[in-house]
């Protein structure tokens, strides 16, 4: 799995733990480290904490909504090339987003964790990058909506997120490196392509093979749950 | 009507992680809402970022600044459009989806639309950030661009009407993609003015005298 490469500074150990490594990585679980070993229960349990929010406005859902992702939005944040006093800014305005858009999740679509690292996302994009960021709006009369939905059984919500965690260890580093490091580290394709020192194509055509290979093994995966 | 031509995996990836440059990142919204399947491969790449955001050091806590309810206002997001501005307005009414009115500030038809001369006219999309700049082209019915080069990518989505360019044609929600290899020529369909939004990261290679002396007026 390439442990001992770490030419980016990239967290693989932990990502190995993360995604389900073949070889058990106990010393961080075992100093009690939150968040390597996040399951399907939890997302469902997170879930239930934001539709509590939305409902009855649930201040101590909010609270443990809080506890459980503001550690990781924030470092998310740090990565992103923020200084700490910037960070918390826009980690604060996440969370006053996470509380008024609450009534717009909808677990059926998206799990907690994708729904809030999309609103910190958008949140730096604004405060940090000061540029905006382009939206498609549901509302839209121009909007063309989803087909009905052709009763497949869709994946809830934890399960999705276990299911691409485990697709995520099946890639290659390489393949890993041009999914981390736009999505954590917040690098551009060309900045990427100067730090590994390879063609900007390159870079671009292996994202989309990483992609690919990604939701093959998703479908896969599908296949086998019927 | 199915969109036959999507914009790239590369694509939804960054714009999903929140590094594509802004102009590129209204060209891929605009395609998504067109486009359902590339909307669940959007979703897709925003569980990629909630699985990464979940597995990486989490570093320290933040100290409990835990944002107060009570002075959050109950906002508008993703409210952009009130019940009666949807129910007025017919669906397809709209030629420009919603991202691309939140930059143009109208629909194509109230565009201040200024000619480039053979039928072809533009408006520019002004986006901050640097690299890849936005244009909305409005060509002429069976009209043609002058023929370009590239010297990086060129991205077209076409809004309205069809657009031919290399023994394809592309419809609304389609997106053409050409990068420095390709030199071409697209022209509008014969039946109505073609309508679509260009996204370059360099500027164009026009091998004609007179397209090449009015580049520096036009910004393409």
């Amino acid at each position: 799995m390439g442990k001992s490469r770490n030419v980016i500074g990239f967290p693989y150990r932990r990502l190995d733990e993360a995604f389900g490594s073949d070889a058990p990585v106990p010393a961080a679980a075992a100093q009690g480290e939150p968040g390597t070993y996040v399951r399907a229960s939890e997302a469902e349990r997170m879930a239930a904490r934001l539709q509590a929010v939305a409902e009855r406005g649930d201040r101590a859902a909010f609270t443990e909504l809080f506890r459980h992702f503001a550690p990781r939005v924030r470092a998310y944040l740090l990565r992103g090339g923020g200084d700490a006093g910037r960070a918390d800014d826009v980690l604060q305005q996440t969370f006053e987003a996470v509380w008024r858009k609450a009534k717009l999740y909808d677990r059926r679509r998206a799990n907690p964790a994708a729904w809030i690292f999309a609103i910190a996302r958008n949140a730096r994009i604004d405060s940090i990058r000061r540029e905006r960021r382009p939206e498609f709006d549901p509302q839209d009369p121009a909007f063309r909506p989803d087909p009905a939905p052709e009763g497949e059984r869709a994946l809830a919500a934890g399960q999705r997120a276990e299911a691409v965690r485990s697709a995520l260890s099946a890639l290659s580093d390489e393949q890993r490196d041009v999914l981390w490091l736009p999505f954590y580290e917040g690098e551009t394709y060309a900045q990427i392509a100067i730090r590994l020192g390879l063609p900007l194509g390159t870079v671009k055509s292996r994202a989309r093979l990483a992609f690919q290979r990604l939701r093959r093994s998703l479908a896969a995966q599908r296949e086998g749950l019927k | 009507m199915t969109i036959s031509h999507h914009v790239g995996g590369d694509l939804l990836l960054a714009y999903g992680a929140g590094t594509l440059d802004e102009a590129t990142s209204i060209l891929v919204a605009t395609h998504l809402a067109l486009c359902p399947p590339c909307r669940a491969e959007l979703a897709l790449a925003e569980v990629i970022g909630g699985v990464m955001m979940e597995s990486a050091t989490t570093g320290t806590a933040p100290a409990e600044s835990l944002p107060d309810p009570a002075i959050v206002g109950a906002g508008h997001d993703g409210e952009r459009h009130g019940p009666a501005a949807v129910l007025s307005a017919q669906p397809g009414s709209f030629v420009l989806p919603q991202p691309l009115r939140d930059y143009a500030g109208c629909d194509a038809a109230q565009l201040p639309w200024r000619t480039m001369g053979g039928g072809v006219r533009q408006v520019a999309l002004k986006t901050r950030g640097s690299g890849a700049t936005a244009r909305l082209l409005s060509i002429g019915a069976g009209k043609r661009v002058p023929e370009h080069g590239h010297r990086g990518a060129e991205l077209t989505l076409v809004l309205a009407g069809a657009l031919y360019d290399r023994d394809t044609w592309y419809r609304r929600g389609d997106v053409d993609a050409a990068d420095s290899s390709v030199v071409h020529r697209p022209a509008a369909g014969p039946e109505r003015d073609c309508i679509c939004l260009a996204v370059t990261d360099a500027p164009l290679k026009f091998p004609a005298l007179i397209p090449r002396l009015l580049q520096p007026f036009f910004g393409i």
